[in-house]
């Protein structure tokens, strides 16, 4: 197995409209604090216009570098079923009672630089090898949780439907209306899997049933649950908390 | 008496000056944005008062701490190598004994302790050495806490994830406790701050 080299994760023309996006929506828009006053004195502090250039300059920056530390040989720490955090902690955009249930006859589609289409079953994806871990969930909020994984090795499942391994990115796609992306050295490391049961029992809707990217070298946001479609693409498509100013690579 | 006697080397060296004050800006940022990353899921149980937080909401708040770790990295490096190369830690910061401490420091609560621009007594040996090792503490455990997957070893070092997450808090408190006596110690003696912004000559020590 000879690991692809891949270009930098981001250009500047890729994730413009993001930018523009990120700016129109500012980085300090939403108060101004005394932190903001004492740290900005002499900034223009109407617009924080040149500021917010200036911090999405330096994500991009961190982008890079984060990118650069990463290996595809280096592991996350793995536990022993002791440490696994009871109770689980559920975290989502929305709070728990707005959970949606899997549409009936949800399939897994598959889009963009495959030579297989053809959308996924349930049961097609339980007949592929299986893998199972347990790892940090880490969220960019601070707090971490131990918990139990199994499915399909993503590196797996992505030769299986003849991706091109030397494309840049994996966008994922869910029908509680999330999304998100990765590149693709981190999708190819080992531990990076298509979960489709969580402590040894089918995802429950909380836990992003039926089917949810479970990926221990990325904070918890980039673990997109209720999975729908998976595109594997040149074109960055950014993500939900990465359009809204999280950054993208969110490596750990 | 010779105190008012100069040299003419300044008490701050223009290379220091420069760097004290983009430190402290670093520091501000990676203070004030750090306090909203923190309230963003407390782990002790208290919050920082809203109104101090730097970036408005966690993301802006660590896009400002991603940035200005930079800064604060770059500085401290060039600190850190102008202190050796220059003389300035062997000269100035010497870690002082446990003895000189105790004098000093009875001296200083006594308000019996002269202040000499460009002279540390103990006291300010070990407080000026004592920030120096935990601002080094809190880069690497806030490498730690970036990246405790690609830096799992430093992690490791720090006892895991969670522990290295309380070390950075705990470091940040002292790092703040400094900058409180820091500042009380200027607003005693005030002309210390002009001298980390103009060229002021040193005073000359009084032999003890």
């Amino acid at each position: 197995m000879s690991a692809p080299r891949i270009k930098p994760a981001v250009s500047m023309a890729e994730i413009k409209p993001e930018l523009e996006k990120l700016r129109r929506r500012g980085f300090l828009g939403r108060a101004l604090s005394l932190g903001a006053l004492t740290m900005l004195t002499g900034c223009d502090l109407s617009t924080h216009s040149g500021v917010d250039a200036a911090l999405e300059a330096m994500l991009r920056f961190d982008d890079r570098v984060q990118a650069a530390l990463f290996s595809r040989q280096r592991l996350a720490e793995t536990y022993p079923p002791s440490a696994i955090t009871h109770p689980f902690r559920f975290n989502a955009f929305y709070p728990e009672w707005q959970v949606r249930l899997p549409p009936n006859n949800w399939v897994l589609n598959v889009s963009g630089l495959v030579t297989d289409r053809r959308p996924w079953t349930l049961q097609a994806l339980m007949a592929l090898p299986q893998q199972e871990q347990i790892t940090r969930h880490i969220c960019i909020e601070g707090w971490s949780q131990i918990g139990q994984w199994s499915g399909v090795p993503l590196h797996t499942f992505l030769r299986r439907v003849g991706a091109d391994l030397k494309a840049r990115y994996v966008a994922f796609k869910c029908f509680d209306g999330y999304y998100t992306s990765i590149d693709m050295a981190s999708a190819l490391q080992p531990q990076t899997i298509l979960a489709l049961d969580f402590e040894h029992k089918p995802l429950a809707p909380q836990w992003g049933a039926p089917l949810r990217l479970r990926i221990p070298t990325k904070l918890g946001f980039k673990s997109a649950k209720n999975l729908e479609a998976i595109e594997v693409t040149n074109k960055y498509s950014g993500g939900f908390w990465e359009n809204q100013g999280y950054d993208w690579f969110a490596g750990v | 008496m010779n105190r008012h006697e100069t040299r003419r080397r300044p008490a701050h060296p223009v290379a220091i000056r420069v760097m004290h004050w983009i430190g402290v800006y670093a520091m501000g940022c990676m203070i004030f944005s750090g306090w909203e990353i923190y309230n963003a899921s407390p782990s002790l149980p208290f919050m920082f008062p809203a109104w101090t937080g730097l970036g408005g909401w966690l993301g802006g708040a660590l896009a400002w701490h991603l940035s200005a770790m930079w800064l604060l990295f770059a500085d401290g490096i060039a600190y850190l190598v102008y202190g050796f190369a220059s003389g300035h830690f062997r000269r100035d910061l010497m870690p002082p004994r446990p003895a000189e401490v105790a004098h000093d420091l009875a001296a200083a609560l006594r308000g019996r302790l002269q202040h000499h621009i460009g002279h540390y007594n103990a006291v300010q040996r070990l407080l000026y050495a004592g920030v120096i090792v935990a601002i080094i503490l809190q880069v690497l455990t806030g490498l730690s806490i970036w990246k405790p997957v690609q830096l799992g070893w430093l992690t490791g070092l720090f006892g895991g994830y969670p522990i290295a997450r309380g070390i950075h808090l705990a470091t940040m408190f002292c790092i703040v406790a400094f900058v409180l006596i820091h500042v009380a110690m200027v607003a005693i003696v005030p002309s210390t701050l002009k001298s980390m912004i103009v060229s002021v000559p040193e005073e000359v020590e009084e032999n003890q």
